[in-house]
């Protein structure tokens, strides 16, 4: 995957490659056992995980821990997108989690979308991972110590791009979300 | 019988049946050791696909797509609306995907199956973003008329590579769509031209003088890979889904170029390599899929 330089412009004048600036807080909520918000730039995501809790839903496997994700969208009622990114992250998460540490039971992740600004599911695959850790959720490993980005693809050439949503989605060529773990391979894209 | 081979444990005294019950995941290992698959085929081959166009005749472009068991029926029916004021002269596209309980026994009624918004919203992304349609063929009337095309597409029968099928069972539906005729009623409304009124009776005039065919482009196939360990099954089936859960979906268009690709997490990480691979068999499957498309195409054709 190789990244060449171009000539973008981007409407906050970053070159291609340069990410926004990224925050993270954690145990910012007091009921959650463990809770963690990512913002990159101006989107933010709040993310809180409950558990483990004794049980797990009717089809899943007792053998295993159950991971359950809910996504909150910042406004409007919870549609096929929303479905599709609990889906997605609940995948994803469900592989870096060790499973067999405490079967029979659930862990819920709630994900609440503060602001959207593009990059959304990048940040809060990155929000979620930062909110297990701060549980104490046994992990195998992080999606690459939190950096899942978002890619653009503009007349053949790649740039990183975290970037506003709304000016840039009529003029992107492509859009690629990759999240990467430590051994340098991909989990999720 | 299959699990004399191991000695010592439960499995050496158990049939065929029992054994892929209670432990699939070592049932299917032992056929992948051989490079071959439960149902006897190699690691790399879809199942047979079949295509039957007009499959609905009341819809204005219907299919009924099978890969394997899984069977799609995808269905459009056409609308007239007021474009928006952003856009005067393009038309809209709205895709739906059901799962019924008749496809699957762990889709209950009342309760829709958690794969069905996901691959609703794939479907739509994939269908629009490919750019087989232009939206512009779908206008009437600058800023006062065009076209909604709503295209449904049920699931009757899940076994795996729900997407493909479905994928598949749209574009057919597309090629197989004729836009009705449609005339300026008293009111001035479009309205659509029924087949009785034809027989020379028109008291308005039609808009468009005959069912015309959408013009398609780049037209997308794509083909579902699972991952497990160093191994890649093309087309999987449920059984194989529900146990290997690492899958990697490639769409391509027909000149090669990469439309999407899809891995939404998944047991195994994919290197490089896995994914070059997988877009290797998926420009195969393009092949076999395009040949299949327009022999479906010619047999309607000639009816």
């Amino acid at each position: 995957m190789l990244v060449q330089r171009m000539e973008i412009d981007r409407a906050d004048g970053r070159t291609p490659n340069q990410l926004r600036k990224l925050a993270c807080s954690r145990n910012i909520l007091n009921r959650a056992h463990g809770s963690a918000s990512w913002s990159q730039g101006e989107t933010k995501v709040l993310a809180a995980v409950y558990g483990p809790k004794a049980g797990t839903k009717k089809n899943e496997n007792p053998e295993k821990a159950c991971i359950e994700v809910i996504w909150k969208p910042k406004t409007g009622q919870i549609g096929k997108e929303e479905k599709e990114y609990e889906m997605v992250l609940k995948r994803t998460l469900q592989n870096m989690c060790l499973l067999t540490v405490h079967p029979n039971t659930t862990t819920s992740i709630i994900i609440q979308v503060v602001n959207d600004d593009g990059a959304l599911l990048p940040c809060a695959i990155n929000a979620a991972c930062a909110a297990l850790v701060d549980a104490g959720i046994p992990l195998k490993h992080l999606a690459d110590d939190f950096s899942s980005c978002n890619m653009l693809l503009s007349g053949r050439k790649w740039a990183r791009y975290t970037g506003p949503k709304q000016d840039r989605r009529a003029a992107i060529e492509g859009i690629c979300i990759f999240s990467f773990s430590k051994f340098d391979s991909v989990c999720t894209s | 019988m299959m699990g004399s081979a191991n000695s010592g444990d439960l499995s050496s005294e158990m049939e065929v049946d029992a054994f892929r019950r209670l432990f699939p995941l070592r049932f299917h290992e032992r056929h992948l050791l051989e490079s071959i698959r439960p149902d006897a085929r190699m690691l790399g081959k879809a199942r047979d696909t079949t295509l039957a166009l007009g499959a609905v005749a009341s819809a204005d472009g219907s299919a009924l797509a099978k890969i394997g068991c899984t069977t799609m029926l995808a269905a459009i029916k056409m609308e007239v609306m007021t474009p928006t004021a952003e856009s005067p002269d393009m038309g809209c596209i709205a895709i739906d995907f059901h799962m019924p309980p008749i496809c699957s026994p762990t889709v209950r009624p009342g309760r829709p199956a958690e794969a069905a918004p996901v691959v609703s919203k794939q479907l739509s992304d994939t269908i629009l973003s490919s750019g087989m349609i232009n939206l512009k063929d779908l206008s009437l009337v600058r800023g006062k008329a065009s076209w909604m095309a709503y295209l449904d597409i049920y699931c009757l029968d899940a076994d795996g590579a729900l997407f493909d099928a479905a994928l598949l069972s749209a574009v057919a539906a597309f090629s197989n769509l004729q836009i009705p005729i449609v005339a300026l009623n008293d009111d001035g409304r479009v309205v659509v031209v029924s087949e009785e009124n034809e027989g020379g009776k028109l008291k308005k005039e039609p808009v468009n003088k005959e069912k015309r065919k959408l013009k398609l482009s780049s037209i997308p196939f794509s083909l579902t890979c699972i991952l497990h360990k160093n191994y890649i099954l093309a087309d999987p089936t449920a059984e194989e889904e529900s146990i290997m859960e690492t899958l990697v979906t490639v769409v391509l268009n027909l000149s090669g170029q990469l439309v999407s690709l899809y891995k939404p997490g998944g047991q195994f990480l994919a290197y490089t390599s896995a994914i070059q691979d997988c877009m290797a068999l998926t420009r195969q499957r393009v092949k076999e899929l395009k040949k299949i498309l327009d022999e479906a195409i010619c047999d309607m054709e000639m009816d």
